[in-house]
Order: C-alpha cells, then sequence, then structure tokens
C-alpha cells in the first residue's frame, strides 16, 4: 500500500488563513522529493533486485504465452503452453505428483522437526544449545555433502546399509537403491528432510529466547497443567511472527526439491520416480530450450507456491486460540 | 565449569512448574537420537578424508577410521598441481565471487533496509511486501529471464553474472530492516539533531549498531557463494570456481575414492567453522525475523 501523508502542514496555509485543497498528487510528489535521499540508498539494491528477481518473474509469466526456442523471435500461442502442460504431458503429471507428495511430507515434517527440535534444545544449558544448534544446523549449510548420502545407499555391497542389512541377514545381496523407482522417492525424503532444518530452525530457537518468561508464571497460575498447555496457549502464540516466517522458508523449499534429486537419482531419473516440478522446468528449460514451455512451468510452480503460503498462513492465525 | 558439569546441567531442565520427569526424558532422547541422525553424515565425512585408501574398501565398510593418514590431502595437492589451470586460480576466482558477493550483499541489503525500517515514505510499503512476497520465489523460477538479461548485457562468462544478482537476496534484505527497527528512533532522531546528514546516520549511527546482522548476513550468503559451480554462466575453465574443480576430481573415479573425501571435508569445513563463529550473533538477529501480519 503507498503510504500517503493527508496531513495538511502550516505552511500550506493561504492568505485567509484556511488551508488550499492541495492536489493529493502535488502532495506525493512533495513526500518524494522530500524523501530523495532514501529513493538513493536503496537504488543499488532495489535496482539488482528488480533487474535480477521482479522483472524475471513478469517476463517468465509473459514468455509462458509465447513459443521460444531462443533462436527464432518469440511467437504468440496464448493458453498453448498451459493446455499442453495440463493436458497432454505425462510426464509433469509425474512430476506434480512427486512435488506434492515431497511437498505434503518434507513440508509439516521439517516445519514441525525445526520448531520440536528448538523446543527442546531452547531448555538446554547455554553451552549444549549451541553444540545442539550446531548439530541440527550443520547439514544445511555444509554445502553438497549430501553426496555422503550416495555411498549410504550405494547399489552394491560396498553401500553402508546394504553392507548392515546384509550382515544381520535381511538381505541376501545388495539392492539398487537409487535405480529402483520404489525406493528413489523415500530417500530423496529422508535426505531432503535431513537437509531442512535451516533459516527457520535458527528463527525458532532465537524466537522462543525472546518469549517473555514472567507469561509462563501467569500461566501457572492460571491452571495450565502441563508442559503441552504451556506450549499451545503460550509459547506458540507468543511466536506467531516467527512461525509465520518459518511457513514461508520451508514451503518455498519443500517444493523446489531439485538438487537433491538430481544429485542422488540422477536427471532424469529412472522412469521418473524422482522428477519434480523443478526438475521438468529445468528440462525444457536448459536441455531442450522450449523456454515458453519451461515458462509455463514455473508460473505453475509459483502459483502453487502461493497458494500454499497463503493457506498455511490462514492456518497459523488460529494458533493458540 | 567443566565439559562435564555442563552435560550434566544440560540434562536438568529449566526449573519451570508441571513438569514431569518421564515426558522430559523422553524429549530428550528423542532429540538426542534426531541429533545422531543429524550428525553422523557428518562425522563419517571427517574420518573419510582421512582414511587410507584400504581402509576405504574394505567390507563390510566401517564409519571410523582406524589409521589416520594425511595422503588424501597430499595426493589433493598432487592432482591440482598438474591440472591445465593452475590451482590457484580456482581458489582467486571463488574468493572473488564470495567476498565480492558477501561484502556487496551486506553493505546493499543494509542500505536498502534503513530507510525501509526507519521511515515511511511513498512506495516504501509496497517494496517491502515486494521483497517479502520474492521470498517465496523459488529461485529456478526466474533463471530463464536470467539467462536472457545476462546475455544481453554481455555477461555470459564474466563472474559479474553470478556476484551481482547475489547482491541483492530478498532474505538478506527483509532480516536486516526487521533487526534494524530495534534500533532507537531517539539515537537517529540526536544524531540528525547533531546535523548529521541521512548518509552519515546511516554510515555511523546504524552500520555499527547492526553487526549482528552483518553476520547473518554473511552467514547464510556465504555458504551459497562457496558452493555455486558457476551456474550456467560460466563457460571458461579459467575463471572456473573451487567447487566446480573440486567436482571434477571427483568424477576420476574409484582410484579418486579418497581424494573425493577429503574435497568433500574441505568443502564442508569452511561454512560450518563460519557458523561456530558467528553463531550467537546470527540468533540474535534471527529473534527479530518474525512476519507481521
Amino acid at each position: 500500500m503507498v503510504q500517503i501523508h493527508n496531513t495538511t502542514e502550516p505552511a500550506l496555509q493561504g492568505l485567509a488563513g484556511g488551508p488550499i485543497k492541495e492536489s493529493r498528487l502535488a502532495q506525493l510528489w512533495r513526500d518524494i522529493k522530500k524523501s530523495k535521499h532514501y529513493y538513493f540508498m536503496m537504488s543499488p539494491y532495489m535496482i539488482i533486485f528488480f533487474l535480477f528477481t521482479v522483472i524475471p518473474v513478469v517476463v517468465s509469466f509473459g514468455l509462458s504465452f509465447f513459443y521460444f526456442n531462443m533462436l527464432e523471435t518469440p511467437r504468440f500461442i496464448g493458453w498453448e503452453n498451459y493446455s499442453r502442460l495440463l493436458l497432454g504431458d505425462d510426464v509433469f503429471m509425474i512430476a506434480l505428483k512427486n512435488t506434492f507428495l515431497f511437498a505434503v511430507i518434507t513440508g509439516p515434517l521439517s516445519y514441525i522437526a525445526c520448531f520440536l527440535f528448538a523446543w527442546l534444545i531452547n531448555e538446554l544449558s547455554p553451552f549444549v544449545r549451541s553444540l545442539m544448534t550446531l548439530v541440527f544446523y550443520a547439514p544445511s549449510i555444509s554445502g553438497n555433502v549430501f553426496f555422503i548420502w550416495l555411498i549410504v545407499f550405494s547399489g552394491d555391497s560396498y553401500g553402508y546399509l546394504n553392507g548392515f542389512l546384509m550382515k544381520i541377514g535381511v538381505l541376501l545381496e545388495p539392492i539398487i537403491w537409487l535405480q529402483n523407482e520404489k525406493y528413489i522417492l523415500p530417500i530423496i525424503i529422508i535426505v531432503q528432510l535431513w537437509l531442512s532444518l535451516g533459516t527457520s530452525f535458527l528463527a525458532f530457537i532465537a524466537g522462543l529466547q525472546t518469549v517473555d518468561q514472567t507469561l509462563f508464571e501467569a500461566g501457572a497460575m492460571d491452571g495450565i497443567r502441563n508442559r503441552w498447555q504451556e506450549l499451545w496457549f503460550i509459547t506458540l502464540p507468543s511466536m506467531r511472527p516467527q512461525l509465520m516466517f518459518g511457513a514461508v522458508m520451508q514451503i518455498t523449499a519443500s517444493f523446489a526439491v531439485a538438487e537433491v534429486s538430481i544429485a542422488l537419482a540422477g536427471f532424469p531419473s529412472v522412469n521418473y520416480a524422482g522428477h519434480t516440478v523443478v526438475t521438468h522446468l529445468m528440462d525444457y528449460g536448459t536441455l531442450r530450450f522450449e523456454m515458453g514451455y519451461a515458462s509455463a512451468i514455473a508460473t505453475i510452480l509459483f502459483a502453487i507456491m502461493l497458494g500454499t503460503n497463503m493457506m498455511t498462513q490462514k492456518l497459523l492465525r488460529k494458533v493458540g486460540e | 565449569m567443566t565439559l562435564y558439569s555442563r552435560v550434566i546441567g544440560a540434562l536438568r531442565p529449566q526449573k519451570r512448574l508441571n513438569r514431569s520427569f518421564a515426558v522430559s526424558f523422553m524429549l530428550f532422547g528423542l532429540l538426542l537420537g534426531f541429533g545422531a541422525f543429524m550428525v553422523l553424515p557428518l562425522i563419517y565425512t571427517v574420518n573419510n578424508a582421512f582414511k587410507p585408501l584400504d581402509e576405504l574398501f574394505i567390507f563390510p565398510p566401517r564409519f571410523l577410521v582406524r589409521n589416520p593418514t594425511l595422503e588424501n590431502f597430499t595426493d589433493l595437492m598432487v592432482i591440482m598441481g598438474n591440472s591445465w589451470v593452475p590451482f590457484t586460480r580456482y581458489i582467486a576466482n571463488t574468493l572473488l565471487i564470495t567476498l565480492v558477493g558477501t561484502a556487496g550483499h551486506i553493505l546493499l541489503a543494509s542500505a536498502a533496509a534503513y530507510p525501509l525500517a526507519k521511515f515511511k515514505f511513498p512506495g516504501s510499503s509496497i517494496l517491502f511486501k515486494i521483497v517479502v512476497l520474492s521470498l517465496m520465489f523459488s529461485p529456478h523460477v526466474t533463471a530463464i529471464p536470467n539467462y536472457l538479461v545476462m546475455s544481453q548485457l554481455g555477461w555470459i562468462n564474466t563472474q559479474a553474472a553470478i556476484i551481482v544478482p547475489s547482491l541483492a537476496f530478498s532474505l538478506g534484505l527483509f532480516l536486516m530492516k526487521q533487526f534494524m527497527e530495534q534500533i532507537p528512533d531517539a539515537l537517529i532522531e540526536a544524531a540528525k539533531i547533531d546535523g548529521a546528514n541521512e548518509y552519515r546516520v546511516f554510515w555511523q549511527i546504524v552500520m555499527p549498531n547492526v553487526k549482528p546482522a552483518w553476520l547473518t548476513l554473511m552467514i547464510l550468503q556465504f555458504p551459497a557463494l562457496w558452493g555455486t559451480d558457476g551456474g550456467s554462466f560460466i563457460y571458461s575453465e579459467n575463471l572456473k570456481t573451487l567447487h566446480y574443480a573440486l567436482s571434477q576430481v571427483i568424477q576420476g573415479g574409484i582410484a579418486r575414492a579418497g581424494v573425493g573425501a577429503a574435497v568433500a571435508l574441505l568443502l564442508m569445513t569452511v561454512p560450518i567453522l563460519l557458523f561456530i563463529i558467528s553463531q550467537s550473533s546470527v540468533i540474535q538477529t534471527m529473534a527479530t525475523s518474525g512476519m507481521k501480519e
């Protein structure tokens, strides 16, 4: 919402002492001029931000109505990309199904894990608290170390999981985990969960430390009986702003699964078992150069993320009621 | 305090009413179990880097190293010493991207966050709303138009294609703005009454007060740039990054398994050390990270 000051300032008093009605436009212009230093300070960031984030999103939306292969000039084809994508593309349907599976499983699980572990860590002594914070946060910043999981799920008997299962006698011969459609998705979900305690986890830890401690004493007097009631009636409502932030971060991450899938299951994976909307987007954008089609995929992905975020925020408002 | 008493202290939760010991015990068991799940692959990475080749391929595989050796690291040096582009070149490229990208981001994001946090002017709230909305974009959504913009600017095959977009990472601006809102208005007013202009207030009053937030932006930005392989923008071998060079080493297959383990350890260590150093500042900044309705 654009902020417009509607106060008439003394400097604008007319000769007769009554206020001259200044047009809104002139007033706006005056405000803009007054704030020119602020615009100047923001300009480097905002120019780059618009150039590489906002405009690309708008362009991507526009491109989704064109046929564009980077060589010929774009040709307008209306809704054709969307109809082809939603009605004629079987692989996209697999990708969509996988992405929703990821989001429905890893989204809530990692969100709850972020909160649960932050909540438990918060009760520890300061030294152990920082140690445990590091333990849970480290995987998400350790770069591409998730290829360690390749060794765990390696298809020969040198793989840790195969080696272990064969040693205890569950398996007689190794399972080729990452080439088997049945296992690809669950494995990616496990690794994604391992990686997912990131920014929102830190935000929750920090949020918990700012909860007003006197509320707990007051709550105890008002008849809060156990830690679960304390959690629902005091802790969660006090952290609502952090919970919102965490939700946005986790939802975006859970819909954008791609790197883990590519690193573990390959690109494309066996029978598209690990295919997601983002890998489908990469397929058309960077391999087939069908930019219009890829843009339609991007637009749908963005619409899904936005819709989920709005739904989640509505749900979160009910916390602690 | 000794480590022992610290740990014991940890197991005795804060004095609060209404706590049942059995549930505490169960919950902390849960925490320890999942903590192990998180940390074991990292410990394994560390151990692996010091395993001699025969231990890497032992069957059944062994988790901990028996006879630690630095062989893998010396092998890495030898391979790198023989490569076509000098190894130092990859390091220099990565350092350039990481340092310029991180420092520039902190500076630009702070400069943009200060007016948004402290003043109301035409457009300020809509700009902030767009930034919040863009937290929901996945970078993949913008990948294609970004490529088109880069090629129009003639930035393909330059480091600018990696550095410049990273300067305007939206999470950084968001956290910085939330943190700056805590600076008392009176402090800024006082500086203005003493005759400082907007830029001086920003540089001499606001910036020194948001040091914890600098570290937070750093810990968010650094690992991303440190781990970049140049994406779809950099093709020339001379401009490739450390991460790319190291992943090429691993491509050598089984004979390079030991070197690969050393590489994994190198890539992982830097961001984690950085986080250990900045942890308390990061938590302090995150305390203000909430999204108000």
